[in-house]
């Protein structure tokens, strides 16, 4: 129970069972199963407001739970406070200690464990977040990358079963946050420390986790490695919140075989039976999910040679914008509404341009299908925002 | 000086300019110069005349330069008695208002309960109520429940005009303290007294030591609720307003102007020390 007995930088995993947070008759979390493998690199990934930082909170102990038990490393920790948890938290706005200098605030945690002589593993410490020359300044003189790197050390210096960061990146600028996502990660692989990473930002909990769970109003909506996430989505939150996806009313025609047929409005798609998640009958209304990456264009005089099985629908360009890297298109289709298409930039056909009249094609293998009894537009505007 | 100021602005239009422009770019410094002399000159009068030597029983009038005085700071009766009484309810006065008030500070910021929105208006009636009002009132409670006046009513009474200055200070201080702070330091295994002392308190200590400083200086030179209060108890400012009815003698000069060196001698004191702080990590 002591925290003294620390086992040297090998991560724990954290196991809530049907753990949930209300606060009068507000729910923030709803009751949740949990498994953090030990030595993941782990992500929420949610809208401000979906419960996220209460979970991590409660990892913590700095919120009790109102139902359920966390685990860590198979040890009940519900019932103890958070000084007595071997879990160590990186703050959103790091919380640096103001009166203290650097060395001081990274000392703070082993002090505060009796440890007398902890010179050696302060400057090691520091040496590793690049920070050796800057020991004796106070945070407010540093910058807002360097004062997160103290949160950082300030936190791992203890060798906590698990480390938890809230919002970490937030406050730093675009390119600042690039470059320390690729820091955490380094960090995190060299100490084999569980991370438990919390996040609105769905690009950093993609390129930093190996599994994400997607939260949406107190609940876990979706979990898995992010690829498996963003191909096969469960829900249209995920599939919105987690890029952008067209989503397509559609009615199930066939349900026979390894593929089923739909129709929408006049036009005929197929979609694998496999990658469906609602149950499609003849005659159901299903959601058909196409990345815009996944779709290509092709001007109308050419609709002779497209590639053969592919899923078609005629529409219109109504805007096209250059990005560099792509062309990012808006197409009318009628009956269908808009449609937006990712074009890479390599032979760039000069009669698409707004107003043409084109065919929008994809390779049936890239469609999913969705329940169609969901809000269509859930989790698209949460998206634009956090962006 | 400020009748040169005066003269230079009429005659500037007429001599072509130089001059104004001369008091526009200055006139900062002027006012601020003006402002200090006007702070200064009372003191400077208090220390020039504990050189005096003077020939009756007021210390009114320049006579001739001694240092008798200085030499001899105790040498009337009861002064030096009179002061370390002063001083040592400044310090019990400022000791038990910096702690009451300071937890008084701690309930008002953190906690909601029910009496808090009173509590608050309450705390701050001692400063807003007229001072001898509250001398009367207090007097006549004590006469009322029988307490004999002396140093205890003193005290009583000093703790608490003293705790409105100390909670203001303090409340101000803990109310824009990031309450992660305290989060962060128990996630670092800090139980809740070692958070408090490392860093809660730390975190306040400016406001809690600018109450404290303000709480020794009211209590020290307070005359009207003391006076009310005392009974035969003599205080310093009670000392100094008893024998200017008979005489001022040359001795209240000299312990001013101690007082007002060691306060000097203080500000400096911190002034230094930060200055060299902020230069040892730029």
């Amino acid at each position: 129970m002591t925290k003294n007995d620390q086992t040297q930088s090998s991560g724990g995993d954290v196991r809530l069972t049907g753990i949930s947070k209300t606060y009068g008759s507000f729910t923030a979390v709803h009751p949740l199963d949990l498994t953090v493998p030990a030595g993941s690199f782990f992500a929420l990934l949610g809208a401000s407001g979906c419960g996220k930082t209460t979970t991590l909170r409660m990892i913590a102990g700095l919120e009790d739970p109102t139902t359920g038990t966390v685990e860590l490393s198979g040890q009940d920790v519900t019932a103890l406070p958070p000084y007595k948890r071997q879990v160590n938290t990186v703050f959103q706005n790091y919380a640096l200690f103001p009166h203290l200098d650097i060395y001081e605030n990274v000392a703070f945690g082993l002090r505060r464990r009796g440890i007398k002589s902890v010179k050696k593993q302060v400057e090691e410490m520091l040496d590793l977040v690049q920070l050796g020359p800057m020991a004796r300044r106070k945070p407010q003189q540093l910058s807002g990358g360097q004062q997160q790197r103290v949160a950082v050390a300030r936190a791992l210096i203890n060798h906590p079963q698990v480390l938890l960061l809230d919002e970490p990146l937030g406050a730093l600028d675009l390119k600042l946050r690039r470059q320390m996502q690729l820091e955490l990660k380094r960090i995190q692989t060299e100490v084999g420390i569980t991370f438990v990473h919390v996040t609105h930002d769905q690009e950093e909990a993609m390129t930093m986790a190996d599994t994400v769970a997607v939260m949406n109003g107190g609940r876990v909506e979706q979990l898995g490695a992010p690829a498996d996430l963003y191909e096969n989505p469960a829900t249209t939150f995920v599939a919105n919140f987690l890029g952008t996806s067209n989503l397509i009313e559609a009615e199930v025609v066939e349900a026979a075989g390894e593929e089923l047929l739909l129709r929408a409005a006049d036009t005929k798609l197929r979609l694998p039976a496999a990658r469906c998640s609602a149950t499609a009958g003849s005659g159901d209304k299903v959601l058909a999910g196409i990345r815009p990456e996944k779709m290509a264009l092709a001007h109308t005089d050419d609709t002779g040679s497209l590639p053969d099985g592919h899923n078609q629908l005629p529409g219109r360009i109504k805007d096209a914008s250059f990005i560099g890297v792509s062309t990012q298109y808006v197409i009318e289709a009628p009956g269908l509404g808009e449609i937006s298409v990712y074009e890479q930039n390599i032979a760039r056909d000069g009669r698409l341009v707004p107003g043409a009249e084109v065919v929008v094609h994809w390779n049936p293998a890239h469609t999913f299908g969705l329940d169609a009894a969901q809000d269509i537009a859930a989790g698209a505007d949460l998206d634009e925002e956090a962006a | 000086m400020a009748a040169t100021d005066t003269t230079t602005a009429a005659t500037a239009p007429r001599t072509g300019g130089n001059p104004l422009r001369w008091l526009r770019r200055n006139i900062v410094t002027l006012a601020g110069l003006a402002t200090l002399g006007y702070l200064i000159l009372p003191n400077v009068v208090v220390m020039v005349f504990s050189f005096n030597k003077p020939n009756g029983r007021f210390n009114y009038q320049w006579q001739h330069f001694s240092t008798d005085a200085w030499a001899d700071p105790c040498g009337v009766a009861d002064l030096c008695g009179s002061l370390g009484l002063s001083l040592q309810i400044a310090l019990w006065a400022t000791l038990g208002a910096t702690v009451l008030g300071t937890m008084i500070s701690f309930a008002l910021a953190r906690y909601r309960f029910r009496a808090r929105a009173g509590v608050n208006t309450l705390i701050f009636l001692p400063m807003a109520m007229p001072e001898v009002v509250m001398a009367a009132s207090l007097a006549t409670l004590f006469l009322n429940m029988g307490i004999e006046f002396g140093f205890w009513t003193i005290l009583i009474a000093h703790i608490m005009f003293c705790l409105s200055f100390v909670v203001t200070a303090v409340k101000a201080r803990v109310m824009s303290m990031d309450p992660r702070l305290e989060q962060a330091a128990q996630d670092l295994y800090a139980s809740p007294l070692q958070t408090f002392l490392r860093v809660t308190l730390p975190i306040a200590a400016p406001g809690i030591a600018s109450g404290a400083l303000l709480s020794f200086a009211l209590s020290f030179d307070d005359f009207i609720i003391t006076n009310f209060n005392a009974g035969s108890t003599v205080t310093f400012p009670m000392f100094v307003w008893g024998s200017a009815q008979r005489g001022t003698p040359v001795q209240i000069n000299v312990i001013g102007t101690a007082m007002f060196l060691v306060a000097v001698l203080c500000v400096l004191v911190g002034q230094v020390a930060g200055n060299r702080r902020k230069r040892s990590n730029p």
